[in-house]
């Protein structure tokens, strides 16, 4: 286990280096640069520019040094000070910038991730164990439906009914009132009433797709014949079940759940415009349309490296779940 | 008991399958025994009933499956009659039976373990659950388990997972598993047939000697005649969800009396058999379970059938002597001393 675990750990750092490499030559592929980005945004709002001034902030900014160079100063910033640069577009540290919504996101993602695996895993395996049963009918259409309707849809038509129905504004995390004021009781029960709207969505629609990936993976495991010897041993059927099929049946899917940290912090980006939730999710579409350099190559990479931080967690757990990883 | 009476006493099973397609038949009105510490060897082709039959003991069927028909006694050796198949299949009756009294060992060793649980863990959950041992006393128990199947070094194959075993040890670690609970029956359905031909003479010798010691019943389940000619003491043919012949070991070899036993015989390959010969094969196939023929379901395929009773009439389960049954119309003209046309 614990060479395993030095060899994955060994394995991540050049992927890392490999990743921060693509990021920048991201950042660099668009046409231009910061430089000339800041004086047309300077000249489009009417100001007179001096020709000279393009080429000042450019030094200024290393922008005329060789991309290696760049690259250098870019990574050595990010690793020994967390420095991920200037935001061109909010002038500010792009640091600021994203750490100060993550907590919010990995909030509300952690927390619909978890209550997705407690409904859907349970009902999955309902419905595999009861298959073709009345109920098993019931989970299939929802699945089908949660995971056909948009999540932006779901959210839209949730908001309608909160605001047309029980007169509530969902929108947002908090109403306006409330933002500039220090955290109370009173902000708690306000946030509680505006966050149930972005899990209820993020929820439905993973439990939809969960659900079937759990009902289908169990279908498999339970014809398998070491279900038989489980029961021939006179195992309840809930033992059975839970301690067998559930446990293999389940494998593919922690192999699966380090995606779910990148797409914390990416997904859900027309959800949390449609619901205007200070998430990472719109900030980062608003950098990348505005060809705001830094900022857009600083989500890339950290997106990056949760990708591989949580593939690495995967695989750990995989190896704690299963012998054949781990001893294979 | 006395010595007499069957541990396990099948009467009249009957096994459906209700599909979209009709209902299947897939054991119809099979009659076996087995007495205490007898091997019994159940012999026919694949989709002939027999592992649905022996399923039924343990009423480890299929979810689509009904026993629809018969009996299934069973004598546990604290005393008393059970009729399994009154159970329900879930219940707590028949789960205290599993394991407990009838033990089973599957055809795919390789599947039919866990694969996320050591062998240890696997030996030790019956062991735990009906003879209510703590966890180092079931652990002690699964080591003496592992070397009563001759398992190499089962210190460290207690925490050894399946994937690191060879299909024989694997094969080894189930028969330690059902023999956890000291069962007086064993149902093997097929335990070699996945194996190598060395590994399985091994299994087969080990069977044979956990047998004389312990002293448990086994229904011992196979397609090949060779397999149970060492091990059964007695062998029941089944074809098409039938017994079709039954008896004492050595006299089935000898004298085969059904027509079916005696092609099953033939198309068994030889050491020393005549060179060059092509090997014999039962001609036709297996019918459609849908559309069983009429009268005998063997006739089809039958080179001795008599036009106009075989394929007209059922066959009639005719006692001969010595403890031997046989179902087919050659032996009731026999008795009657014509052919018996109606």
């Amino acid at each position: 286990m614990l060479a395993y675990l030095t060899k994955r750990l060994f394995w991540s750092i050049p992927m890392l280096i490999a990743v921060s490499i693509v990021a920048f030559i991201i950042i660099q592929l668009p046409p231009g640069d910061y430089a000339t980005a800041y004086v047309a945004e300077l000249r489009h709002q009417g100001d007179t520019v001096d020709p000279l001034m393009e080429q000042e902030i450019r030094v200024h900014f290393g922008l005329d040094k060789p991309i290696y160079v760049q690259y250098w100063w870019w990574i050595s910033g990010i690793v020994l000070h967390g420095d991920f640069g200037q935001s061109l577009d909010y002038n500010m540290p792009v640091s600021n910038l994203i750490w100060a919504r993550l907590g919010l996101t990995l909030a509300i993602s952690i927390t619909s991730l978890l209550l997705t695996w407690l409904i859907a895993i349970p009902i999955g395996v309902y419905s595999a164990t009861r298959q073709y049963s009345a109920l098993d009918y019931v989970f299939t259409i929802f699945g089908f439906i949660g995971r056909g309707f948009p999540e932006f849809l779901t959210a839209l038509v949730l908001m309608w009914l909160a605001y047309s129905w029980l007169n509530m504004d969902v929108g947002g995390l908090m109403s306006a009132g409330m933002e500039q004021q220090p955290w109370s009781f009173a902000k708690v029960i306000d946030v509680a009433s505006h966050i149930w709207v972005p899990l209820v969505v993020l929820a439905t629609s993973g439990t939809a797709g969960l659900i079937r990936v759990v009902r289908a993976n169990m279908l498999d495991e339970l014809n398998k014949p070491y279900v038989e010897t489980a029961y021939a041993q006179g195992l309840s059927e809930r033992r059975v079940v839970w301690g067998y099929p559930v446990r293999v049946a389940l494998n593919p899917f922690i192999s699966t759940i380090g995606w779910a940290l990148p797409s914390l912090i990416s997904g859900d980006v027309i959800t949390a415009v449609v619901l205007n939730l200070p998430t990472t999710g719109p900030l980062l579409l608003r950098a990348l349309k505005n060809q705001d350099m830094y900022l857009a190559g600083s989500f890339i990479l950290i997106l990056s490296v949760f990708t591989i931080i949580g593939t690495l967690i995967s695989d750990i757990l995989l190896a704690l779940s299963d012998p054949r990883v781990r001893r294979g | 008991m006395t010595e007499d009476t069957p541990l396990v006493e099948i009467t009249d099973l009957g096994v459906e399958f209700r599909m979209r397609e009709g209902v299947v038949r897939a054991v119809d009105g099979v009659s076996l025994h087995v007495r205490k510490g007898e091997v019994l060897g159940i012999v026919g082709e694949s989709g002939s009933g027999k592992s649905i039959s022996v399923r039924s003991i343990m009423q480890l069927l299929p979810k689509t499956a009904v026993l629809s028909r018969g009996s299934v006694l069973f004598r546990p050796p604290c005393g008393g009659e059970i009729d399994i198949a009154k159970l329900d299949r879930k219940g707590k009756e028949i789960r205290s039976l599993r394991s407990r009294h009838i033990g089973m060992i599957f055809q795919e060793p390789m599947t039919a373990l866990s694969p996320v649980h050591t062998i240890g863990r696997q030996v030790m959950t019956p062991i735990r659950l009906h003879l209510g041992l703590g966890k180092k006393a079931a652990r002690d128990r699964a080591r003496e388990l592992l070397q009563l199947v001759q398992m190499p070094r089962p210190d460290q194959m207690l925490d050894a997972y399946p994937h690191e075993l060879s299909g024989g040890m694997r094969q080894r670690a189930m028969i330690a598993i059902a023999l956890a609970c000291n069962p007086s029956l064993l149902i093997a359905d097929e335990p070699t047939t996945a194996l190598d031909v060395t590994t399985e003479a091994q299994i087969l010798d080990l069977l044979k000697s956990l047998q004389e010691r312990l002293g448990m019943a086994i229904i011992f389940i196979t397609h090949n005649f060779g397999v149970v000619a060492d091990i059964a003491d007695r062998i029941a043919v089944m074809y098409m969800g039938r017994v079709v012949e039954s008896g004492p070991v050595d006299d089935i070899f000898e004298k085969p009396q059904h027509p079916y036993t005696r092609a099953l015989m033939a198309s068994v390959p030889r050491l020393g058999a005549e060179r060059r010969r092509r090997l014999t094969t039962i001609p036709g196939m297996v019918p459609d379970p849908f559309e069983l023929p009429k009268g005998c379901s063997f006739h089809t395929r039958c080179s001795e059938a008599v036009a106009g009773t075989c394929d007209r009439l059922d066959a009639p389960l005719i006692d001969l002597a010595g403890g031997r049954n046989v179902r087919c119309h050659l032996h009731s003209q026999n008795q009657t001393g014509g052919p018996d046309v109606g």
